[in-house]
């Protein structure tokens, strides 16, 4: 536990001392403005560095708040999310005791299954009995315009917002030989590996960025910001191994896959905003947007990795 | 004017015990709906034409929900808060002491009679507006149709002719019909938003139709300006 402790700590410095480097580079690139010409793109990498701090202090508060601490982080992250994707959905009032049921019964389930570690149930929970269950709700709303579209998005949100988010505070219910005592350590991986593969993408595209990844759905996405990010992020997983069960190649293999999926979870959630009509998910992350918009790639990493990790290192 | 008299419910220099207490409970209720409004739709004011200073106004906004004054009284800064003042029914707000309580000392609002039984609203709304802004609902009851907008009374005509001096500000309340469908009791959460317009340019000796027209179109604009 100790040795789980000092590890945290070490983490959470090295993440610190990037968010100092980073803010001094912001500030100073913020100065160099002449007054009275400011830079929306300087101000709003400012915002986000801002943000950061936030969102690092609030996730170590978590960590040393042990599996309540984080469950329950994640819980309030899965309902900002899950506000955010219904307020973009048709959903009429037609449906409103669905979302009643989706907000206040359906999403406290499932992290309290979370909580209890209940393997059986939580893996299974949203999949099938909220997919059987809301849209006989719905059924009795009285209305069948649109119905399969309102359904199948209501769905979706909860797939997304909820049982996607879980998987998160999920991993600490894994038992990985050798390695009781630091579930906490495997979350911090994921988030630091896939959230750091973000920035280097945003990094490498703004400095080396020439070829449109996907013009139709995210114009800023670049080939070059993406391999670049991807293969950074990659070699800052493998390098992180220390902190994990897995061994340095295992650990450079897993973040290749999840910073791939973070990648896919980026632009699947951008179609969705394209097809929806706005820019951002929300507006209560200062420079980033909404909930949905800082973990649309852990959202796609997360369950991938649960996976992986329980069907290779956990004990069933 | 009985409402008038408590304008400001706070830091009176010889009020008893009791008002004292009522002033502070009342803050704190008003702390708490805020809170509550936040919470479940973590509304955002979008400021398209005006600016959110000291300047005292009229706020003509759709009225779809019972929570669309506490929503536009939420996304104003606090030191206008204290100074605006929603219009509002008095059969409503007096039907009980906890409404009394809610519509008199939290809310501070202008009531007004709307079965004709006496008093002047007019007189009353142009009286108000020495000292404070008010919020005013032209549509005069909860839209529960299906159309964006229904026609507006004829009050903010005759307000805009008795305070010419006053800037008329219109304001779209978006998605908060969604967070509570009339006839539901549980409010689903919901990413809401409140827009607010330029305010109406005064146009000398306009007809009535064509001022609430006018008045009716510069709202009706902001519902598309400000949705996602």
């Amino acid at each position: 536990m100790n040795a789980a402790r000092s590890d945290l700590f070490a983490l959470l410095a090295g993440v610190g001392v990037v968010l100092v480097i980073a803010t001094l580079i912001g500030q100073m690139l913020a100065a160099r403005q002449p007054s009275g010409d400011p830079s929306p793109v300087i101000d709003n990498l400012n915002a986000r560095i801002n943000a950061w701090w936030g969102m690092v202090c609030l996730l170590g508060l978590a960590f040393l708040g042990g599996r309540g601490g984080v469950v329950v982080l994640f819980a309030v992250c899965s309902f900002a999310a899950l506000r955010e994707f219904v307020t973009l959905t048709r959903t009429t009032r037609a449906d409103h005791r669905a979302l009643v049921a989706a907000f206040f019964v359906v999403l406290p389930l499932q992290y309290l299954f979370v909580w209890q570690s209940w393997y059986g149930l939580y893996s299974i929970f949203i999949p099938v009995y909220a997919f059987l269950f809301l849209p006989i709700l719905a059924v009795f709303g009285g209305s069948t315009d649109r119905y399969l579209v309102r359904v199948a998005e209501t769905q979706w949100a909860l797939m997304i917002a909820v049982f996607c988010v879980s998987h998160v505070p999920a991993l600490l219910t894994l038992e990985v030989p050798g390695h009781a005592g630091r579930e906490v350590l495997l979350i911090a991986w994921l988030v630091v590996v896939v959230q750091i593969s973000d920035v280097l993408q945003y990094v490498w595209g703004k400095l080396a960025g020439r070829t449109k990844l996907a013009p139709t759905v995210s114009p800023s996405k670049t080939v070059e910001g993406a391999v670049g990010g991807i293969a950074s992020a990659t070699a800052i997983g493998a390098a992180l191994f220390w902190i994990t069960p897995f061994r340095w190649w295992e650990a450079a293999g897993l973040a290749l896959v999840v910073t791939l999926m973070g990648l896919a979870g980026g632009l699947v959630l951008s179609a969705i905003k394209r097809d929806r009509g706005v820019k951002d998910w929300g507006h209560l992350i200062a420079g980033h947007g909404g909930f949905i918009d800082r973990l649309d790639s852990v959202l796609f990493a997360a369950p991938v990795f649960f996976h992986l990790v329980r069907y290779g290192w956990a004990t069933p | 004017m009985p409402a008038g008299s408590r304008s400001s419910p706070v830091s009176c220099g010889d009020c008893s015990v009791a008002e004292r207490v009522r002033a502070l409970l009342s803050r704190l209720v008003a702390a708490a709906i805020v809170l509550f409004a936040r919470l479940v739709t973590a509304v955002r004011g979008s400021w398209l034409g005006s600016a959110p200073d000291d300047t005292r106004r009229v706020y003509f906004a759709n009225h779809t929900s019972h929570g669309d004054f506490v929503l536009l009284w939420t996304v104003l800064p606090p030191r206008l808060r204290a100074r605006t003042r929603p219009v509002a029914a008095a059969d409503y707000w007096q039907s009980s002491a906890l409404r009394r309580f809610i519509g008199r000392d939290v809310f501070r609002s202008l009531l007004i009679e709307r079965s004709g039984g006496g008093g002047d609203p007019v007189a009353e709304m142009a009286a108000a507006l020495d000292t404070d802004s008010l919020i005013l609902f032209p549509e005069g009851t909860r839209n529960v149709s299906e159309t964006e907008l229904m026609p507006f009374r004829s009050g903010l005509y005759h307000l805009a002719c008795a305070r010419p001096d006053i800037d008329l500000v219109p304001v779209w309340i978006d998605n908060l019909n969604r967070v509570l469908p009339k006839g539901e009791s549980v409010p689903i959460p919901l990413v809401c938003t409140v827009t607010f317009g330029a305010p109406l340019e005064p146009v000398p000796d306009e007809a009535k139709g064509d001022f609430l027209a006018r008045a009716e179109a510069s709202l009706r604009a902001l519902s598309t300006a400000g949705s996602p």
